[in-house]
């Protein structure tokens, strides 16, 4: 199954190599992985995307805050939360052809970030398969993508509570499972056109 | 060594700070801690530490091989549950800790290794002797520290001094550069004080837990105790004891629990796993109840896992969440320090019948038991069961022995009945040859005033023998027991039982140990029959200094019983019957 961690970590060197070599030990392959600064001063905050087996859940999550640098570690994958993944893509478009990518980053709901006579970019921000939707499409046309930049998945649990304090009240990662549907929400809606 | 200057003043700046070199810092901050003792070997990185140390109050015991001096921190830990101390320079001083620092990192011992380094504006420049120890020590410690600046030094020690033994102990590097030791700081001891020491986070025992383990337990009709090392590191000896007694439920012991429960108690079922009585691992697979006290469920202690105790309940007593599941599913789990669940379990247990199970498991041990092997009439052959059982009978059981990797690991944790928890070093995680000698070194200087035997096969003997001279230039009264059989006689052993008898690469020449011995200035004394034995054993105990037994045993002789690895633990290969170290009952 698709597990997926969010740790806060000291925001010092080597803290990272901790975290990959723990996974690499495990021979467990990560598929996706964000950092950045938290709320917290001194503490990075990281998404991390793996899959494993179920039961490895708890004995990874164990062995993340074996590392002296990682203060908090939230197993979500069951827990209701919203995750985003952010894309940049370059795509081939001149001033006859522009007008249809036009058209199809409306549909996703993305928008343009910079135009030339040769090239636009495309910034889009939405759950993984919305990104993907996104890019099959763009690929309908040969050598149309030129480059693309994803920034892996974050995630934070729904709801009024941090991970530190649902765990405060004694409510770990045993949450109810996340609803069949999840509810889409429409905040990458504006479009508009940096200048370039 | 030189001599000891300023001592009075070392010890003054641990209540007022002072202006101190990193290297000066270095030393302060052990002495804060409690070492007296570290075991090192100089070089360049780490000269300025070097020179700084006639400052402070600490002995240093220089070692022939870092290896050694890893493993002598290691056995020093292991013999007095305080945290032991090593150094080293950059680059190869630095690599050849390793070893040494996996097999205390597989074990969970507390040890403190300080390492040289390259000045910091040369890190990751390949300048001479520099290598990024902290990355390669990186899965083999529980955590470490590059330390470019001097302010950070002290801070970084004593947090290394919390983090190697709390919770589940283990070895921790600080690795400093050499710009760093030259500099100066203000060492407060006090202000380096690491923050307060937070538990794991998923450390739990909750009422319900607890409440279920002692109905498992009120309830079981064939219950054994696993105990493991743990009940050593967390000190909860009478814990297990008392659950013991109380409840009337044979312990079996793991090979790191050796000594955690004495050998001589009724109760006592010996160790399991691959080389444990056929008694033992049969209860265990016959069991309707399994108490992990502080172990980990080694495959070397389950066999096969799909044949595992399937008719077991198990309830894992343990401090390390991560262990939890991994390699055995559990029914309870009670995830702390296990004196301290103990504590809170044993109010709701009470007095249970457990004759019946126990009567079992004697009837069980039948013709092959070899719990005392005394009375075996004298073949004129020397094994090595015969040498474990008369050193543990002349010495009373009270030496600690330092054991190698090999066959005779397992004749001395066989036929050796420990009493008392800290009296058996040995390396069960990793299985270090080379382990033995240096480990005893360390062993002698945490505790001097006990007897310390290595027994060490002629293989692993030779991998760090180097360390002879350490012996005697610490002037230590070490007895050292070889058990000659001119094999690497484990690897003979799985050559003869699975693959042919091809001996390759296992017979093995050694110089003569008695005259190596001699070139140190250490007597010794080769034993060729059984009728000797006793005699040399008490030469040399009574001869002042080292002493060395080359014990020419059996060549081919075989552990029995012995499980195959992935073999189910009842699929035990058993001792042939005409083997002359088989006691009948009526031997006594
Ligand atoms: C450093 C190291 N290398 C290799 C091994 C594999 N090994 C395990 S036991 C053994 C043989 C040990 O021979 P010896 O020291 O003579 O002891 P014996 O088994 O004969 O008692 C070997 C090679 C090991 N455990 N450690
Ligand atoms: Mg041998």
């Amino acid at each position: 199954m698709t597990h997926t961690f969010v740790a806060y970590v000291e925001d010092i060197p080597g803290v990272l190599t901790r975290v990959a070599s723990l996974f690499r030990r495990l021979n467990i392959n990560i598929s996706s992985l964000t950092v950045g600064r938290s709320e917290r001063a001194g503490l990075s905050r990281l998404t991390l995307v793996c899959e494993a087996s179920s039961e490895a859940g708890d004995r990874i999550r164990a062995s993340l805050y074996k590392l002296e640098n990682i203060v908090d570690v939230d197993d979500i994958a069951k827990a209701p939360n919203v995750t985003r993944e952010l894309a940049l893509i370059k795509v081939a478009a001149n001033p006859r052809n522009r007008a249809q990518i036009f058209d199809l980053v409306e549909v996703f709901r993305a928008r343009i970030v910079d135009l030339t006579s040769e090239s636009l970019m495309i910034e889009m921000t939405g759950v993984e398969s919305k990104i993907e939707g996104l890019i099959e499409i763009l690929r309908e046309d040969e050598g149309r993508i030129l480059e693309v930049c994803r920034s892996g998945k974050m995630t934070m649990r729904r709801g009024h509570h941090t991970s530190s304090v649902l765990r405060a009240m004694g409510k770990g990662p045993d949450e109810k499972p996340l609803p069949e549907d999840e509810p889409e929400e429409a905040s990458n809606a504006t479009v508009d056109i940096e200048p370039a | 060594m030189g001599t000891k200057q300023n001592t009075q003043s070392a010890e003054s700046h641990l209540t007022t700070p002072t202006r101190l070199t990193g290297a000066e810092i270095v030393w302060a901050t052990l002495v804060g801690e409690g070492v007296s003792t570290v075991f090192g070997y100089p070089g360049g990185a780490i000269l300025p530490v070097y020179d700084a140390l006639r400052k402070f109050p600490i002995h240093h015991v220089l070692v022939r091989h870092e290896q050694g001096a890893a493993h002598m921190a290691d056995g020093f830990a292991r013999a007095s549950g305080k945290v032991g101390v090593c150094m080293a320079t950059s680059g190869p001083g630095a690599t050849n800790l390793v070893t040494g620092i996996a097999t205390a990192m597989l074990d969970s011992i507390p040890v403190v290794c300080i390492t040289g380094n390259v000045s910091s504006k040369l890190l990751g420049s390949d300048a001479f002797q520099e290598v990024d120890i902290t990355g390669i020590t990186l899965p083999i410690t529980k955590h470490n520290f590059l330390i470019s600046k001097t302010e950070d030094i002290a801070h970084a020690i004593r947090y290394a001094f919390q983090i190697a033994q709390s919770g589940r102990p283990g070895p921790v590097l600080v690795d400093i550069t050499k710009d760093a030791q030259q500099g100066t700081a203000i060492f407060d001891f006090e202000a380096a004080k690491p923050r307060p020491y937070r538990p794991h986070p998923m450390l739990k025992v909750e009422d319900s837990g607890l409440a279920k383990a002692a109905e498992l337990i009120r309830n079981a009709k064939k219950p054994v105790i696993l105990s493991g090392h743990g009940v050593m590191e967390s000190g909860a000896m009478e814990q297990v004891r008392t659950l013991a007694e109380r409840a009337q439920i044979p312990v079996a012991l793991t090979l790191l629990g050796l000594g955690g429960f004495p050998a001589s108690h009724p109760l006592n079922l010996g160790m399991m796993g691959m080389h444990g009585e056929s008694w033992v691992n049969h209860a265990i697979q016959d069991a309707d109840l399994l108490i992990a006290c502080g172990m980990r469920f080694d495959d070397r202690v389950t066999g096969s896992l799909s044949t595992y105790a399937l008719k077991a309940k198990k309830i894992h007593i343990e401090i390390d969440p991560a262990e939890i599941n991994k390699n055995v599913k559990v029914d309870v789990a009670l995830v702390g320090d296990l004196r301290a669940v103990l504590e809170e379990l044993l109010p709701r247990i009470s007095g249970r019948d457990g004759s019946a199970w126990i009567k079992t498991i004697e009837a069980s041990k039948g013709d092959v038991s070899v719990h005392d092997i005394k009375n075996i009439p004298d073949s004129g052959h020397l094994y090595a069961a015969h040498v474990m059982h008369d050193l543990w009978r002349i010495t009373g059981g009270e030496a600690i022995v330092a054991t190698d990797v090999g066959q005779h690991q397992m004749w001395e944790a066989q036929y050796f009945h420990h009493e008392k928890p800290r009296s058996l070093v040995t390396s069960g995680g990793l299985g270090t040859m080379g382990f033995a000698l240096p480990s005893a070194i360390g062993a002698k200087m945490a505790c001097p005033d006990k007897e310390v035997w290595v027994v060490a096969g002629d293989g692993g003997f030779q991998m760090t023998a180097a360390e002879l001279s350490t012996i005697v230039q610490e002037k230590l009264k070490i007895n050292i027991a070889i058990i000659n059989n001119g094999y690497l006689g484990m690897v003979r052993q799985w050559q003869q039982f699975f693959y042919d008898s091809n001996y390759e690469a296992t017979p093995l020449v050694s110089p003569d140990f008695v005259k190596l011995a001699d070139a140190h200035g250490i007597r010794g004394r080769a034993v060729t029959t059984r009728s000797e034995l006793a005699e040399a054993v008490k030469e040399a105990r009574t001869t002042d200094g080292p002493f060395l037994l080359n014990f020419m045993v059996e060549k081919e002789d075989s552990v029995y019983p012995m499980i195959p690895a992935g073999s189910a633990l009842h699929e035990m290969i058993r001792r042939p019957g005409k083997n002359p170290i088989v006691e009948s009952p009526d031997d006594k």
